[in-house]
């Protein structure tokens, strides 16, 4: 499929005549209808519903389905503090959603732990265990910033290819789409980390 | 505890015409984490015959972040951004209960503007708080979308006058040991009385849509019923112990703040019903009104923080003491042992939504599972509080 000559465009356009790709008009309809998970953790899930809530309407952006069963959602946004109780759950409803997914953690401690990351019950990360696509700092975000996130996921699902070696990750077979959810252990969950998705950041000693 | 089962007769239900091989078994359904409607990531056992619930065991702990802890290893003016965190609807109320704790403490006095500017945001918290628990109770009851939209229209406005005041919209941080942060300008109360004078309206409006609604009364009237005697036994406070009909609010009884120069009323309920936890939320937001109206007009120039406190290397003295407050929720308190240190040797919570919580099986026997979520509304809980 190659793309299309935008002169030509165009000019079939002022004849009346719309041109598109499979490619555009697939990614044009899943961009604007992502429908996320309704599933709040904390703080950050009260900000959420402040966006899809009326001042903010996050149907403006075709977000507003929100799906209590995570076999009809598209995308989960992880808003709140993710603690060791709760992650294998958040595992488990990751790998019960229907491919493509996407993921957006909100918030200071869905992306580290945040101000509660000394705690003995607080998930370093939900980075741990699904991969996340867009991080939006702040404690809590406020609904601009979630909106914003919401604007990132769609520009990323609009440049996504269907077909070619550089297609879409969750188009290709040998694709992870499903993670171990992690047990608890003695001392922490098991594994402290899937290997797969996160791999700790190393230090560069000079 | 005296639970008390009701029986189908008792409430005037439709008997049960279905039967199944199953009839006389239980059926346990777990609830939760992830629910539309457990108000965070609470979760519930339910044991079930047909559609009643027989048994109801609620399981806790699934957003615990260990805030006491981390308050005992942090110094008392770190654990204030923290108390935004425990309610984090209402960061103004549960500021001002530690900053009251931490006063009695080290005995520190609080300059009359401070005062004042205390009682108007905790007011303004209580606005926002049974505004947007009214439009929650109302989604539980399958009214979703409409009522929470006028509900969080009015709390945007006062989330706008947060943010103005003092820089975020949930997570306040605003009180200080002897005072507060930042002092309020002339057009910021001038646009609080604006937005106070104008809230009547939405109430009204909010009262003629939906607390005279046929289908509200009939989900919520004489359902999840709730004695005197258990809730004051169970220690429950709040609007749910006033729905009982037992007046009892920390406003009142304590006299903290500038509460006993304002005149107001304490509204009571008569049958301990879903439908008086409801309205006494509606008509408390009407006395809110009230004190907020009088506060903004009594309200004088003057400092808004105690110079004599120490802001930096604070250590009261050695001692204990235990401040409440009656935030939106109930009787909050935190309890405090200081050993002289930089940081609290004990720091505990008494957290209004978690005790309120404890007697949720009693009220949810011998109802539907429909009305499970409905009672659970009312009740008003907060995981953040509920777990710390």
């Amino acid at each position: 499929m190659s793309e299309i000559d935008e002169k030509l465009r165009t000019e079939l356009q002022r004849q009346g005549i719309w041109v598109t790709s499979m490619q555009e008009l697939y990614n044009w309809g899943r961009k604007n209808s992502i429908w996320p998970l309704q599933f709040g953790l904390a703080c950050c899930a009260i900000e959420m519903i402040a966006t899809a809530a009326s001042r903010y309407d996050i149907a403006r952006f075709g977000g507003e389905v929100f799906r209590p069963s995570p076999r009809q959602a598209d995308l989960m946004i992880v808003a709140g503090t993710v603690t060791k109780k709760m992650a294998p759950q958040i595992v488990r409803l990751y790998n019960q959603m229907a491919d493509p997914k996407y993921v957006i953690a909100m918030g200071a401690c869905a992306i580290s732990g945040g101000p509660f990351k000394q705690g003995y019950n607080v998930l370093k990360g939900i980075d741990r265990y699904i991969p996340v696509d867009v991080y939006i700092p702040g404690c809590p975000p406020r609904p601009e910033a979630l909106l914003h996130a919401f604007m990132e996921l769609q520009r990323k699902i609009d440049g996504q290819k269907l077909t070619g070696t550089d297609k879409a990750e969750f188009l290709k077979p040998e694709q992870l789409s499903e993670f171990p959810v992690p047990k608890f252990g003695e001392h922490d969950l098991e594994p402290p980390a899937n290997r797969d998705v996160f791999q700790p950041p190393k230090l560069e000693r000079v | 505890m005296s639970a008390t089962v009701q029986t189908l007769e008792a409430m005037e239900r439709p008997p049960v015409t279905m039967t199944s091989r199953l009839e006389g078994e239980l059926l346990e359904v777990s609830m939760g984490p992830q629910h539309p409607s457990t108000h965070g990531v609470f979760r519930m056992n339910v044991a079930l015959e047909g559609e009643i619930v027989r048994k109801l065991k609620p399981v806790f702990g699934y957003l615990h972040r260990n805030h006491e802890q981390i308050g005992e290893h942090t110094t008392y003016l770190g654990s204030m951004p923290y108390t935004d965190r425990l309610d984090y609807f209402c960061s103004m109320t549960n500021n001002w209960a530690y900053a009251l704790s931490v006063e009695k403490l080290a005995a520190i006095e609080v300059p009359e503007r401070a005062q004042y500017l205390r009682v108007i945001l905790a007011e303004l918290t209580r606005l926002q708080n049974h505004a947007s628990l009214l439009g929650f109770l109302l989604s539980d009851m399958g009214a979703w979308g409409t009522p929470l939209m006028y509900a969080f229209r009015e709390r945007e406005k006062i989330l706008d006058l947060f943010e103005s005041l003092s820089g975020a919209r949930m997570m306040c941080d605003y009180m200080r040991f002897g005072g507060c942060r930042v002092d309020a300008s002339d057009e910021w109360l001038a646009a609080a009385k604006k937005i106070v004078d104008r809230f009547p309206k939405f109430l009204d409006e909010f009262g003629e849509l939906i607390l005279g609604n046929e289908i509200v009364i009939a989900r919520t009237q004489n359902v999840g019923r709730l004695s005197a005697d258990l809730a004051v036994s169970a220690g429950i406070t709040g609007p749910m112990l006033r729905a009982c009909g037992v007046n009892y609010d920390v406003r009142k009884v304590d006299g903290y703040g500038f509460y006993p120069r304002f005149k107001f009323r304490i509204p009571l309920g008569e049958h301990g019903d879903t439908y008086d936890r409801l309205m006494m939320r509606a008509l408390e937001m009407r006395e809110s009104v009230e004190i907020l109206k009088q506060a903004l007009a009594l309200i004088q120039p003057g400092p808004i923080l105690n110079s004599k406190v120490k802001i930096r290397a604070f250590r009261p003295p050695v001692g204990e003491a235990y401040g409440r407050i009656e935030a939106p929720k109930g009787e909050l308190g935190f309890y405090l042992i200081s050993d002289g240190g930089p940081n609290p040797y004990r720091y505990r919570v008494r957290p209004p939504s978690f005790i309120n919580l404890t007697i949720l099986e009693d009220m949810c026997l011998g109802h539907v599972v429909a009305d499970v979520m409905v009672i659970l509304g009312s009740v008003d809980i907060v995981m953040g509080e509920v777990d710390r």
